[in-house]
């Protein structure tokens, strides 16, 4: 807990002093959400429409920080430096996925009232919707921290960790879109089946912690 | 001129602990490294007790900072055995990692943090407390105390350098590895920061240098990689002249 705290508040110092990756991705939501509203002519979106809109908006935001989450340990040293110290590896890992939810929960806080503005008439869905999105947001920081370690030493790293997250992260929009749909329906919201598809989403989480956690030491090695 | 014997290290370790001795802080029996179709270091054994001193000389692509780097628990050995303050690699690795101080290539320090904070940074990975104090003298003695708060992006090379090795003595390592620690030093810093980084009362240090004059005279033991990696020479420094030492980087003596 002492080196998964030190690292996160050290990626949190930097990007408070960068703003490297989160003002990125807050731009790149309302410049999509903008698109999406004259792109399709509407000034009003619902089910599975405005969920869809919502989460590949989110998810693509998400990818622009998914791959700087690893460039400082890879290019200054980092790596090295924790494997030096008597930490678990799986610190890092966690500290990332912690910093990775960070920034998605600062991105939600401003792009979700915005999607609200531009798009829906009934916003009493929003605080049954912010659980939702802070379930998809853990499954995706879990895949994209494992990805982004996986990818940062190559040079192709912008190219592969989309590649190989999107088809990881599919189940993941499948089920936050099931969950999120009936929420955001034209009218009142209906929970009828959200606390199964949040259950999906709460074990693909599990999952892919536990995936990253297995697997972490061996990624890290020579 | 010799390189040392090979031996088994589990077998090596047992008799050591039957004897009642202390393991020696590295002993290395036949290491092998490979990249690829490349092999970086073949063969190499040595012993080095606690304490001692060992200068590692070669030319470029010798494999220097290979071994180094398999030192630090950093790279897995691709044959041979290694121990390193008893932990055998790569399967104990995590036994002498926090012992270890590694002095590399880069500073290993992030560039948007102050000296302080990255100091700080590494004391909290070390489970250091308090850890304030420590720094505080560290850059004093390193002639930084006034540069604490810039961040490491704005040092100078040889700043950075300085800022290294204060990192890498920050947790008082049994271990010292250090790839030219000297490297963008002025000769004013490299005479601040030599007592830090010696050998002496329970701390082993390993020199990478291409300075071999002053490597070679500064005693305790001497290793000598040669093109390809062999270890060409592993005894005391004072075996090793300097007429052979310019012979290994020619490439003369292998």
């Amino acid at each position: 807990m002492r080196a998964l705290g030190a690292i996160l508040v050290k990626d949190l110092r930097v990007e408070l002093r960068t703003l490297e990756s989160v003002p990125g991705m807050v731009l790149f939501a309302v410049t999509t959400f903008v698109i999406f509203r004259f792109g399709l002519d509407r000034t009003s979106l619902d089910g599975s429409l405005a969920a869809g809109v919502l989460l590949a908006t989110v998810l693509f935001a998400a990818i622009l920080a998914v791959n700087r989450i690893f460039v400082a340990e890879r290019d200054q040293g980092g790596l090295d430096a924790i494997r030096l110290a008597p930490v678990d590896a799986n610190a890092l890992l966690a500290a990332k996925v912690a910093a990775l939810v960070v920034y998605l929960v600062i991105l939600e806080a401003i792009a979700v009232p915005i999607f609200a503005v531009f798009f829906l008439d009934e916003w009493s869905a929003l605080a049954p919707l912010a659980l939702v999105l802070l379930l998809a947001d853990l499954g995706l920081a879990a895949t994209g921290a494992l990805v982004s370690s996986l990818a940062t030493g190559s040079r192709a790293r912008d190219l592969l960790v989309p590649l190989v997250l999107l088809p990881l992260i599919v189940p993941l929009m499948i089920a936050a879109a099931a969950a999120a749909e009936p929420l955001l329906a034209a009218g009142a919201p209906e929970y009828d089946e959200v606390a199964t598809w949040l259950a999906v989403l709460g074990l693909y989480d599990v999952v892919f912690l536990l995936v990253g956690y297995g697997v972490f030491d061996f990624v890290l090695e020579d | 001129m010799a390189t040392s014997t090979k031996r088994d290290n589990g077998v090596a370790e047992v008799h050591d602990a039957q004897q009642g001795r202390e393991p020696p802080a590295i002993r290395l029996a036949g290491l092998w490294r490979e990249f690829g179709e490349r092999i970086a270091l073949q063969d190499v054994s040595l012993e080095l007790a606690h304490g001692d001193s060992l200068v590692v000389i070669g030319p470029n692509g010798s494999g220097k900072t290979t071994l180094l780097r398999v030192l630090a628990t950093l790279l897995r050995p691709s044959g041979g055995d290694v121990a390193v303050l008893g932990a055998r690699l790569p399967r104990e690795a995590w036994r002498a990692r926090g012992r270890i101080g590694y002095v590399g290539h880069e500073p290993l320090l992030y560039r948007d943090l102050t000296v302080s904070e990255n100091l700080r940074f590494h004391a909290t990975l070390y489970g250091i407390e308090a850890p304030e104090r420590r720094i505080d003298e560290l850059l004093e003695r390193v002639g930084m105390s006034r540069r604490a708060g810039e961040l490491t992006r704005n040092l100078s090379a040889g700043m950075a350098q300085r800022a290294a090795v204060c990192r890498a003595v920050l947790h008082e390592p049994e271990l010292l590895l250090l790839d030219e620690p000297s490297a963008h030093l002025d000769p004013e810093a490299s005479e601040l920061i030599a007592p830090l980084i010696t050998a002496g009362a329970g701390r082993t240090c390993v020199t990478v240098t291409h300075d071999f004059r002053a490597g070679l005279a500064a005693g305790g033991r001497a290793l000598a990689l040669g093109h390809g990696g062999w270890a060409v020479y592993s005894g005391p420094a004072e075996g090793l002249s300097a007429s052979d030492a310019e012979a290994i980087y020619r490439g003369a003596l292998r």
